[in-house]
């Protein structure tokens, strides 16, 4: 049942830390050449959705395709299968466990909630170590500089990539001590690196000025488009959201609460409930 | 004598040894678990308790002596904790680990620098050291006395721990370190209180250790603070029941595996049980798994 | 996007400072001076002065720190075996290269052993490392999905149990047990251990700067953010691991060439707290810093704090505290000071570079045109 169409199919996954249900039963879909936002209050479970399709953890139960084939899938084991409180239990019955760099091998590429640069590298190494996974070399080819042209051609990609950002000129700077806005790009920068099919995208706008989230906005569909990508993110920046994005998914308290297109999406009152809380009559 | 008893000998020194290794242990585990430091100096604390008693007890009665090493012990210990690794306190983990064993190179250079590397004769404690005999097993008082003491001192540790305020701004602090500052717990005291308490332990195992083998060297430290610490990372680091356990089982195979006549391995005995731990379950027996947030 | 062709290039090319090709002469110039000069010396001094032994020790200890830099510092596994590693690497070397016609003298209570050839040095020094390497890999197989913490535990403890095991009677026809081997080929050159250890290094410098030098500094930044860029952390961390302990392996096989004896009771766990202070003095990420450090320690240790252990008498009184192992205590406190308040050792995480001194220079004495020269560090 594989859609050529679709790139991310996530499929009742369930994460539960001890007793704690962080997401429960999310089923949501990206398909190609599209921009998907996540949307939702602060501790919805946003990024623990993100976290379990790149591998960093086990979902306590459902499964994950990408590109039509099954990625992750797991279901309730040992202690679990006792605390387990989700629904759609017995439906997985064998696990396919990846970890991250083998999900990001796969082609889907992420940057952090807060900024993971390699602080003390400076802008250039970070968007080369990124190149390494796919040069074509061992350690003695790279030792003794039998690789060189692998090493030239990632070096020439990685370059490529800061110009497009207009960073080139800081190619030699410490990464950690560029300015804020600037990180959030090189960390876009070097997830591009990687080549990926998808990219995941944990709040790229956030702690951005208007001017600066409108030119994270364009840029975001010129690389969508130069680079043939499926965006994923997760934002709450809002102008960023409507604006650009194809569809909508709403998650609040770990639960899908609507999906849609932009507008559907804004004006169902689950929403607004959800981020605004209910009007209580009793005050004022 | 037959076997029978060469045993059961065999299985009370292990018992014994295996309460000198506890109290050296809770030093690791309860230092570890607030400031998530392994204390690399604490086998060479427990060594330099050992000197203390040397020389106290050359010129001062033992009555004077044995607190007064117990004193030095503890004030040898805040003061490592003060110089050594306040000041690191926000450093990266590895330059107070690598603080750690400097202060653990620093004491053994002292030591053999101050006692001229030839080894000291530790003072017979009289009643303590004599031997009993039931019947055709034979031991010393130390050796009954051993366990009962560290038990003892566990429980009202506990006690401490469970019942007090003090106990009570301990646990919160090896919980959450930046919280418990937050809410006005005098980090600094606490910290202190547990090298108090860690260092005064280590004494106690010092004069209880010596007592049973008298000869005190410079490097003494090394083996029974690393057997220690096996204990409290096989117990659970962090959990003072969980290193208690830990090193009474390493005092108890250890000494049957010397009566089984493999005496040069029964050190090694204590790393592949470490190996066994960190494979099988790194948390140890009791201790938490926690998950990092990414 | 010419445009943005030419600013690669241009990024690209920007010469750092000098032209490739004066620098390799420079460094080639440096490197026979340094060779040349103590080929003089040899001819010159006599062969007892204490000069030698630190060249030797020095040279020995840099290439062992720097393997354990490479671990703990560049790809931050915080490793506490490298007394192990150097230990395999000795008894390997010794054990393979005894002449067959000694070895009922060494191995008196094992029947002259069970090994009855000897391989040439080169071979045996390779062997040497390779054996390192490989228990190396089989340690790392549990232990390197350990907490750093745990690791150093871990790590310690494996040392002390190859410590154990090459003790042991039963495998006395290979190792001797606890008896000591002796009369395998030594060397009496300095210029071997300087050749070796020189040409150990220049390959750990090669690795430290290629792709895979890269993936491992980004472990120790950030390891989550590495294996999200596709960097498989225990591939990586085992490649480091090996790469450390063959090097060590071969640095212990040349400590045995040394002392022209080895002694499995003397690789303690305390040797390798000496060679983890020598890099943090040294500068945690810094080879040349490794270097530095470990000839200014064995010179301490050898030669110039030598007479804090001497009495000394002046006017007929005592001088308080010197005597016997008072030099150690002074060093203890001193890498106290260096591990409290310059942590960042003597060379932080930068190195010594051709560029750099041409920069320094440059800059001293080059006014205007010197302050260009100087780029943003």
């Amino acid at each position: 049942m594989s859609e050529s169409n679709s790139v991310l199919h996530v499929e009742n996954i369930t994460m539960q830390f001890g007793g704690v249900v962080a997401v429960n039963n999310l089923s949501l879909d990206v398909n190609k050449g599209e921009i998907v936002a996540l949307i939702g209050p602060n501790g919805a479970g946003k990024t623990t959705a993100f976290n379990v399709i790149t591998g960093v953890y086990e979902p306590t139960n459902g499964r994950v395709d990408f590109c039509g084939e099954t990625m992750v899938q797991n279901y309730p084991k040992g202690k679990m299968a006792k605390e387990y409180k989700g629904e759609n239990l017995g439906l997985y019955k064998n696990a396919i466990v990846k970890s991250p760099d083998k999900i990001t091998k796969l082609g889907i590429a992420r940057t952090f909630q807060n900024i993971r640069l390699f602080s003390e590298l400076t802008v250039f190494e970070n968007v080369l170590i990124a190149k390494h996974m796919r040069a074509r070399q061992n350690i003695f080819s790279a030792t003794f500089r039998l690789n060189h042209k692998e090493e030239q051609r990632m070096r020439r990609e990685a370059m490529e990539l800061l110009e497009i950002q207009n960073m080139g000129h800081l190619k030699d700077d410490i990464a950690g001590s560029l300015p804020y806005g600037i990180q959030r790009r090189l960390e876009i920068a070097r997830a591009l690196a990687t080549d990926p099919k998808l990219l995941l995208l944990d709040e790229p706008a956030a702690g951005m000025n208007p001017q600066e989230t409108q030119d994270l906005t364009d840029f975001i569909l010129e690389i969508k488009n130069h680079y043939n990508l499926s965006v994923f993110m997760i934002e709450h920046h809002m102008d960023l959201v409507m604006q650009i994005s194809d569809r909508i998914y709403v998650l609040d308290f770990g639960s899908l609460i609507a999906q849609g297109l932009p507008e559907e999406v804004s004006n169902n009152p689950k929403v607004i409930e959800a981020y605004l809380g209910v009007t209580d009559d009793a005050e004022d | 004598m037959d076997s029978l008893s060469y045993y059961i000998q065999q299985l009370l020194t292990g018992i014994s040894v295996g309460g000198q290794y506890a109290l050296i242990a809770i030093g690791y585990t309860m230092v570890y678990g607030i400031l998530r430091l392994i204390n690399f100096a604490h086998g060479d604390i427990f060594m330099a308790a050992g000197f203390f008693m040397v020389y106290t007890s050359t010129t001062l009665p033992l009555y004077i002596a044995l607190p007064l090493t117990l004193l030095l012990t503890v004030i040898l210990g805040v003061s490592v904790e003060r110089i050594a690794y306040k000041p690191l306190r926000t450093a990266p983990r590895m330059s107070i680990m690598i603080s750690a064993i400097g202060v653990s190179y620093l004491l053994q250079n002292f030591a053999t620098y101050y006692t001229g590397g030839l080894p000291r004769s530790y003072p017979t404690i009289p009643f303590i050291s004599e031997t009993i005999a039931f019947g055709s097993v034979t031991t010393s008082w130390i050796t009954l006395l051993t366990p009962v003491l560290t038990l003892v001192l566990v429980i009202g540790l506990a006690a401490l721990i469970k019942y007090t305020k003090v106990g009570m701004a301990m646990r919160a602090v090896s919980k959450d370190f930046e919280t418990a500052q937050l809410m006005g717990i005098k980090i600094n005291n606490v910290i202190s209180i547990t090298f108090v308490i860690g260092s005064f332990l280590a004494g106690v195992g010092s004069i209880l250790f010596f007592t049973k083998y008298p000869t005190v060297l410079p490097t003494i430290g090394a083996m029974p603070g690393l057997k220690a610490f096996v204990a409290a990372v096989f117990g659970g680091i962090g959990s003072i029941p969980g290193a208690v356990l830990g090193a009474f089982i390493i005092g108890i195979c250890e000494n049957i595996i010397k009566a089984m006549g493999y005496t040069t391995f029964s050190d090694a005995f204590t790393f592949v049980l470490l190996i066994l731990v960190l494979v099988v379950r790194p948390s140890g027996l009791f201790g938490e798994k926690t998950t990092e947030k990414v | 996007m010419t445009k943005q062709d030419k600013a690669i290039e241009q990024n690209m090319l920007k010469p750092a400072g000098l032209n490739p090709k004066v620098k390799y002469s420079i460094a080639a110039l440096l490197l026979a001076a340094l060779l040349g000069g103590i080929w003089w010396m040899e001819q010159t001094l006599p062969a007892s002065s204490i000069i030698f032994t630190v060249l030797k020790k020095g040279a020995i200890y840099s290439l062992i720190a720097v393997s354990l830099n490479l671990l703990n510092g560049f790809t931050g596994l915080f490793s506490l075996g490298q007394a192990g590693f150097m230990l395999v690497g000795a008894y390997t070397y010794a054990i393979f290269t005894i002449p067959p016609e000694s070895r009922a003298a060494v191995y008196m209570y094992y029947d002259g052993g069970i090994i009855d050839f000897a391989l040439p040095v080169p071979v045996a020094l390779i062997l040497a490392g390779c054996a390192a390497g490989f228990f190396a890999f089989l340690i790392g197989l549990p232990v390197l999905r350990l907490k750093s913490d745990y690791l150093a535990i871990a790590t310690l403890g494996f040392a002390e149990i190859i410590r154990a095991i090459i003790q042991y009677d039963k495998l006395g026809p290979i190792t001797n047990a606890s008896n000591l081997l002796r009369s395998f080929p030594v060397f009496r050159s300095t210029l071997f251990p300087f050749i070796v250890a020189g040409l150990c290094i220049a390959v750990i410098c090669l690795l430290i700067n290629s792709s895979y030098g890269r993936a491992f500094k980004a472990i120790r930044d950030d390891e989550i953010a590495a294996e999200a860029m596709g960097i498989n952390l225990f591939v990586h961390k085992e490649m480091a691991l090996v790469t450390s302990a063959f090097f060590a392996g071969i640095g212990g096989a040349l400590l045995a060439m040394f002392q022209m004896m080895v002694q499995a009771r003397a690789f303690t766990s305390a040797m390798t707290y000496e060679i983890l202070l020598i890099v943090v003095i040294g500068g945690i990420g810094s080879i040349t810093g490794s270097i530095i450090a470990s000839f200014l320690f064995i010179a301490c240790s050898e030669w110039w704090l030598r007479f804090l252990d001497e009495v000394q008498f002046i006017g007929g009184m005592q001088v308080p505290f010197l005597r016997s192992g008072f030099r150690m205590v002074v060093f203890s406190v001193i890498i106290m000071f260096v591990v409290l308040f310059y942590r960042k050792g003597i060379m932080g995480t930068k190195e010594f570079s051709i560029d750099g001194i041409y920069r320094f220079f440059r800059r001293v004495f080059g006014g205007k045109a010197g302050k260009e020269a100087a780029p943003h560090e």
